[in-house]
């Protein structure tokens, strides 16, 4: 044993010294996927982690259950529809969201602090800036992937409704033209709810704290906004009733589709918006989501550091 | 029973940093509304239920016990330092039995007295309307920390739960099953408040001897439960 000589006791030679420390890394020079690759990948999980896919069993539970009870009235009424052979579905496509705001107002609140909460709190999104990806392409990653998640849930339903009014042998283009109107609203109430929801969970790293004050907004302001609506129409002031629309996000949506997409007024009195005030209702919904996509670069250009 | 160490470290949980300032936008916005509701419609008794009723027991009271309630204990237990807390040589219960009372504390101070406040501004306590709804948001306040509290140390997923509770349950199945009124907090708060002014205008589907009743055993049970659920609480990582 002592007869043994390490490497390090021979007198190297001068240019064999550098050796010692070249253990074989090599740098590599493949492809780089670059900026769109990291922004699609940041895209897609967090599309696939708002429905608990590729995360634990337990976080699979609440999106799914959420996602079969949001299309299985829909399924119900498309039974219903095909075996008394009725004239038109129980609901119109328009009108499928608004009845079920409260599960769509759940599952905005469970999923939206999933997806920038956890990252705020173990303070890992400075290592996302580490990667080609810039401010923008977090928030647009993050923002398009609720916003899909969101339009997955509603718009599913009215599939589901869409098949079975099909099936049910129901005038074909009136259908069309209903489903087409109902997925455009449904594509506007995701990319304001998602919106919304963004926002509110961004400010705070603790999840619980997220969930309850997404769904407190959402809540709050339909609870207040329907109050003050009902007691507006029975004080026979209906001229303000949809003005105090525009308060709440379902409401405005509201507004909007009984403006320009057919839909009928879920207002008290059934007196929706015109064409006209419908305008403003459109801008207001666009004003919020561009205003909703301006404070999450805010935010995250501080957090991001 | 009571640690005033654990205390000061759940208030300060609950309503340090801008926390406060959230929890305090939902009355100010009762206010509000029940301001604008004077202004619009003038001091109307019929108006004033409706609006306490729907807006303030039904859905902030609700709102704010689960932010209590849950807050009191879920983050600590989803962060994992409720470690060092039950670490220390206190008695499981007592843990619970104190966060129980600051959730109660802050759920009465931000629910049932801007209830107060706006039935005061709606219709000046005409036919003790604020008078009962402010006992049944107080009477609610309490049945419902305790049980959020409970909900807080059995799930992780506590305050979806507790929002499904106070929401779908009692608001939606409430109104369409007349059966889930007889198991809903705000009903038996309902009772208790209805009781308090023997007015027509605050009625309740259950009688006050078994909303009583329930709401003792409710709020008795739910501590314990969570007491014991506190002694082997396996602490998990976050997925």
């Amino acid at each position: 044993m002592a007869v043994e000589q390490t490497p390090a006791q021979i007198p190297a030679p001068a240019g064999a010294q550098s050796r010692i420390h070249n253990i074989g890394y090599r740098s590599y020079d493949g492809p780089r996927l670059g900026r769109a690759y990291a922004r699609r990948s940041l895209y897609s999980q967090s599309l696939r982690g708002a429905y608990g896919l590729g995360r634990s069993v337990k976080s699979k539970v609440l999106p799914m259950v959420l996602f079969a009870v949001m299309c299985a009235p829909a399924a119900i009424m498309v039974a219903v529809t095909v075996a008394t052979t009725a004239k038109k579905l129980p609901v119109e496509y328009t009108n499928y969201a608004i009845v079920m705001q409260a599960v769509i107002g759940l599952y905005v609140a469970s999923q939206a602090p999933q997806a920038v909460s956890r990252d705020l709190r173990f303070k890992t999104v400075p290592l996302y800036f580490s990667r080609p990806i810039e401010t923008a392409d977090y928030v647009r990653a993050k923002f398009a992937a609720l916003a899909s998640a969101l339009f997955l849930i509603t718009a599913v339903p009215l599939v589901v409704l869409y098949v079975g009014a099909l099936l049910a042998k129901l005038d074909f283009t009136d259908q069309t033209k209903g489903f087409l109107q109902g997925l455009v609203s449904v594509a506007l109430l995701s990319l304001l709810f998602a919106g919304i929801g963004l926002v509110i969970s961004a400010v705070t790293p603790r999840r619980g704290f997220g969930i309850a004050a997404v769904i407190a907004v959402l809540t709050i302001s339909y609870g207040a906004v329907s109050t003050l609506q009902a007691i507006a129409d029975a004080q026979g002031s209906g001229s303000a009733v949809p003005w105090i629309g525009l308060f709440s996000p379902i409401t405005l949506i509201d507004g909007v589709q009984t403006a320009f997409l057919g839909g009928t007024s879920a207002y008290p009195g059934g007196v929706g918006p015109s064409t006209g005030e419908g305008v403003v209702f459109l801008l207001a919904a666009l004003g919020v989501i561009a205003g909703c996509y301006g404070l999450l670069m805010r935010r995250y250009r501080k957090v991001g550091l | 029973m009571y640690d005033p160490t654990v205390a000061r470290l759940t208030y300060r949980a609950l309503l340090g940093r801008r926390r406060a300032l959230i929890l305090g936008a939902l009355p100010l916005l009762l206010i509000v509304i029940a301001v604008a509701v004077r202004g619009l419609v003038g001091a109307d008794d019929q108006t004033a239920a409706d609006v306490l009723g729907g807006l303030a027991l039904a859905t902030m009271v609700p709102i704010i016990g689960v932010i209590a309630g849950t807050g009191a204990i879920g983050p600590e237990i989803d962060d994992g330092s409720v470690i060092y807390l039950l670490a220390k040589p206190l008695k499981r219960p007592t843990i619970i039995f104190t966060k129980l009372i600051v959730a109660i504390g802050v759920t009465m101070a931000f629910s049932a007295v801007p209830t107060f406040i706006a039935g005061l501004i709606l219709n000046g306590n005409g036919q003790q309307v604020a008078v009962a709804y402010t006992v049944a948001a107080l009477v609610a306040s309490i049945a419902y920390a305790a049980l959020f509290l409970l909900l807080g140390t059995v799930s992780r997923h506590a305050v979806v739960f507790g929002l499904v509770y106070a929401l779908v349950w009692e608001a939606l199945f409430g109104s369409l099953v007349a059966g889930a009124r007889t198991l809903s907090v705000q009903q038996w708060a309902l009772a208790v408040g209805h009781k308090v002014t023997d007015g027509d205008l605050v009625t309740s589907d259950v009688s006050l001897p078994t909303a009583t009743v329930l709401l003792i055993v409710v709020t008795v049970l739910a501590t314990w439960f969570a007491g014991q659920k506190l002694r082997t609480l396996t602490p998990t990582g976050d997925e």
